[in-house]
């Protein structure tokens, strides 16, 4: 039977994290009222006129020098035509024939192997508004018009709905690094056109293409083209002719339909917006831009496995998130003890993160705070216990840990002294455990050891404690 | 004293400070003058006495506060095209009727910081789209020299009204000729600032590339105060020129020794009314007179300009007139049962025929399959066009020229014939395609007894040189202060 291969490729529309919007002083934040965040510019009043938005500008291309792109040194906007009631000027200021970036690409890791899947182009546009339709009427909210978006075009080089996963998980990834957007979903910070075309595997033609529009969710993504590349396929193999379309993802339904044919496509009669002049980027705020760049997330992951010698699992999760990174390497810079640092933030700052659903940056323990008690535990000036214990203290923002070990009296005692007086002590006063452990029960030793602890209000060097019981107690006689 | 609308307004400004007059009794005047003659010239589409008195009150009481403006308690007449906050902007389409504009076009609020009056909104051609004043949805603007003629266009309302002394003063808009052609048909003063020059913000586009405002007054001294105040860096427009201003009070010079004024031998072409190139033939020598050096210049894509013109205007208002679809403002077609419909019903009542030709027609040499043979070509041509000029004014410091091929015609004679009517805007489109200034500055009139302008045309930021020589050259033109005798 003949196989099928599918040829995939993504348009990515990406809202950028500026202020204000791409062509006026309107605010961006999202959750407003309708039509509160609009003037005159952005509800295409007559005569107001678009002014470029500078900080968008040095957002996409610090997208595109993330990503490889290279920096169009001459750049302008252009008008796309077509009417719709959420488009004020029933124009969009888009980029047509100059985008900002051009080429470039994205490093998937699709299981054992990277592939690299080629970027067309970046550009820049205005979003449009909102229409909200009720039971007998609609509405239009303007607070979104205008908002800066960012477009990333793929190549067609992704063949299986996982690999689109994939290539979307790793571009979001890399786009919220460079700080260029928050990547949030729910408020629909990225959402995707999907090109998709089947093919049997011996053919080198691609099939008829297929388009996708609108989908706001990943998982949309994957099902979208898990029910497309089927549909196509059967299709296909029913002999039936693949129609060039638009079709919409129906969540519900968990189907696709189909919205206009190409035939009918608009002519959007793009021409160069006169209200704009040309961007022509001075080649030294793209060399400042670029020196300001964060390292890619695989990169950094690769730089953590050999610098700090930590596993290749705490090295991806320590750089998964951008700011998680940074407090890592601010920690490891004030204590050399990574892999201590690592099991540190990994276990107990991800968990209280987590727990109280803030970022990093609002963790109430800073990087140099950590290491220091890190520091304290790896040098066994408190055993691990006393640690997390200080851990808490801290948290509930009880200080620096030296002050809180100092303050509390809770210095580990290594004084082999001082320990043989509590483990006499605990050997005297427990001669059933002692009988015990003679006997070859192990978990005598460990009752005993707790018994030193605890008379020694946990302060006691745990490994000390267990050599001296060891030493004084004699092989047990198994 | 009675007729304080007949003086301009830098007569006005000084005799108001020397408290000779007021702000209310100025206004007064000009209303009465309204009162009684724009019925039949109909050169307002609206004005509001209750509200101009109240301005000008404001402005007497100022005035007694010690405060000072270069235009305070002077009332300004505004084309229908510019955002006046409070007052309506319908460009005299059916598609804007009962639009407030809700704030200042930057132009306006420097006239108003310089305490301006806004009295009234002054009748055009339908988004400036026409060169009579006939393709007003509120019906024609009529000549104060012979009201059986056009007083030109767009901006007829304005030159009428000025003409008429209805105004002291008016503010129009140029995009093919639109100022200096009907400041030439009804004999007043209108200049076209190079494009850049004042913010086009708050100025409702018909073609944003060649889209500017400018005064249009009774004298050059006048148009030159008014363009200084409007002009300037404004940042809401990105096509605005950061250079700076110079005064306009420089302008005044005896004579126009030193100046060399070019003379195109593509401006007068056979076809050309006998009458007017009399008139302008006249006018070059006074200048010679004057002082001035004359030479011969050439501009030779001048015969593709009508063509460029209306390929790039129209393309680019197709899409800034896209906007007016019933959806946000204006008026809303009824009966329509999903958005295309109403797009569709709304636009076919709300724009007049010769709006909906030019829409027409900037969508098809947009389209597909045609861009390249037309908006692309235009655009070159466009390019030769302002080398042209380049080249010229590399041998001359202005140009002399004929701004319209004929004095006014009469109402109806060419509006069944909209490309006879383009071919009229010949001697003012190469301006505004290479982005230059033009004033028109009245030389003379037809044995009709109809005034003729003299167009002088400078390079880029070249308005103070043709403010210079058009002040020169009012001094000894017959036609300087003429009014029309009417009634």
């Amino acid at each position: 039977m003949t196989k099928y291969k599918a040829t995939i490729g993504l348009e990515v529309h990406v809202q950028l994290k500026t202020r204000t919007k791409m062509f006026c002083g309107c605010s961006t934040s999202f959750g407003a009222p309708p039509n509160t965040q609009v003037c005159p510019v952005c509800l295409g009043y007559p005569g107001s006129l678009p002014v470029m938005n500078g900080e968008a500008i040095r957002l996409t291309v610090m997208a595109g020098l993330m990503l490889g792109c290279r920096v169009n040194p001459f750049s302008k906007f252009d008008r796309k035509n077509y009417f719709y009631p959420d488009m004020p000027k029933n124009y969009q200021i888009s980029q047509y024939d100059k985008p900002l970036c051009l080429g470039g690409g994205v490093d998937v890791e699709m299981g054992e192997q990277t592939r690299r899947i080629g970027l067309t182009r970046i550009h820049l546009e205005e979003d449009v508004a909102k229409n909200l339709h009720m039971a007998t009427w609609s509405g239009i909210d303007f607070n979104r018009a205008g908002v800066p978006l960012m477009e990333i075009v793929s190549e067609p080089e992704l063949s299986t709905p996982d690999e689109a996963m994939a290539y979307l998980q790793t571009l979001r990834q890399i786009l919220v690094y460079a700080g260029v957007s928050e990547c949030n979903m729910e408020e629909g910070n990225l959402r995707c056109d999907v090109n998709v075309s089947v093919r049997p595997e011996e053919q080198s033609a691609l099939g008829t293409k297929i388009e996708i529009k609108n989908l706001n969710t990943f998982k949309g993504v994957h099902g979208a083209l898990v029910y497309e590349i089927a549909r196509q396929i059967a299709a296909v193999q029913a002999g039936e002719p693949i129609r060039q379309e638009t079709r919409r993802w129906d969540s519900e339904m968990e189907e696709t339909f189909p919205m206009r044919t190409k035939e009918e496509a608009h002519d959007y009669r793009y021409f160069p917006e006169p209200d704009l002049m040309p961007v022509s980027l001075p080649a030294r705020w793209v060399r400042q831009w670029e020196s300001e760049l964060p390292e890619l997330p695989a990169t950094r992951r690769d730089r953590f496995i050999t610098q700090y010698g930590i596993p290749e699992y705490d090295a991806k999760v320590l750089s998964a998130d951008r700011a998680i990174g940074e407090y890592f390497e601010a920690a490891v810079r004030v204590s050399r003890h990574a892999k201590a640092i690592s099991n540190w933030v990994m276990t107990d700052v991800l968990r209280v993160l987590a727990e109280r659903a803030v970022s990093i940056e609002k963790f109430p323990i800073a990087a140099a705070e950590l290491a220091e008690l890190v520091e304290l535990a790896e040098t066994r000036q408190i055993n691990s216990n006393t640690a997390r214990t200080v851990f808490e203290v801290m948290l509930g923002g009880g200080g620096k840990a030296s002050d809180i070990v100092r303050e509390r009296g809770l210095t580990q005692v290594s004084d082999a002294g001082a320990i043989e007086v509590i483990v006499r002590q605990a050997i005297e006063s427990n001669p059933k455990s002692v009988e015990d452990y003679r006997n070859g029960k192990e978990a005598a030793m460990k009752f005993l050891i707790g018994q030193v602890m605890r008379a020694s209000k946990g302060k006691a060097n745990p490994q000390m404690a267990s050599e001296l019981l060891g030493r004084m107690l004699g092989p047990p006689s198994s | 004293m009675d007729g304080w609308n007949r003086l301009t307004a830098h007569e006005l400004v000084d005799r108001m400070n020397r408290r000779e007059c007021s702000s209310e009794e100025v206004v007064r005047s000009v209303l009465d003058a309204i009162q009684s003659k724009d019925g039949p010239i109909h050169g307002y589409l609206s004005v509001d006495p209750e509200d101009a008195l109240a301005q000008a009150r404001a402005a007497d009481t100022a005035r007694r506060n010690g405060v000072s403006g270069r235009l305070m308690g002077v009332p300004v007449a505004v084309k229908d095209v510019l955002n006046v906050r409070g007052q309506s902007c319908t460009c005299a389409s059916r598609i804007l009727k009962g639009y407030t504009a809700p704030y200042d076009a930057t132009a306006i609020a420097r006239l108003r910081a310089e305490g301006a009056i806004f009295l009234g909104r002054t009748n055009m051609d339908e988004f400036a789209m026409g060169s009579t004043t006939e393709n007003s949805a509120y019906g024609v603007t009529r000549n104060p020299w012979d009201l059986g003629r056009v007083p030109g266009g767009s901006s007829g309302g304005s030159a009428a009204v000025v003409a008429a002394d209805e105004a002291i003063v008016a503010i129009g808009t140029d995009t093919g000729g639109s100022i200096r052609q009907p400041a030439s048909f009804c004999g007043c003063v209108g200049l076209k600032p190079t494009y850049g020059r004042v913010s086009r913000y708050g100025l409702t586009a018909y073609a944003s590339s060649l889209d500017q405002i400018g005064p249009m007054a009774k004298d050059v001294r006048d148009a030159a105060l008014l363009f200084e105040i409007m002009s300037g860096h404004d940042p809401m427009d990105s096509s605005s020129l950061p250079e700076a201003v110079p005064a306009a009070g420089d302008l005044l010079v005896p004579d126009l020794k030193g100046i060399r004024l070019g003379l195109p031998a593509e401006y007068f072409v056979s076809g050309m009314d006998a009458d007017v190139e009399r008139c302008v033939r006249h006018a070059v020598q006074q200048c010679k007179d004057l002082g001035a050096e004359i030479v011969e210049v050439s501009l030779p894509h001048t015969r593709a300009a009508i063509a460029t013109y209306y390929i790039i205007a129209t393309a680019e208002a197709s899409a800034n007139l896209a906007r007016f679809d019933g959806v946000r403002y204006g008026t809303r077609a009824t009966g329509a049962n999903e958005p295309i419909e109403l797009y569709k019903r709304t636009r076919a009542e709300g724009f007049g025929p010769e709006v909906k030709r030019r829409i027409i027609l900037g969508t098809y040499v947009l389209s597909s399959g045609y861009y390249d043979a037309y908006y692309v070509t235009a655009q070159k041509v466009r390019s030769l066009i302002r080398e042209d000029f380049g080249k010229a004014f590399s041998q001359c410091d202005a140009i002399l020229a004929p701004v319209s091929p004929t004095a006014a015609y009469q109402i109806g004679e060419k509006s069944e014939d909209p490309l006879q009517m383009y071919l009229g805007d010949i001697f003012t489109v190469p301006v505004n395609l290479a982005g230059i200034c033009g004033l028109s500055v009245p030389c003379g009139f037809t044995g009709a007894g109809l005034p003729v302008g003299l167009q002088v045309i400078g390079p880029a930021l070249g308005e103070m040189i043709v403010l210079k020589a058009g002040a020169a050259f009012e001094k000894v033109s017959c036609a300087a202060g003429r009014r029309p005798g009417l009634m």
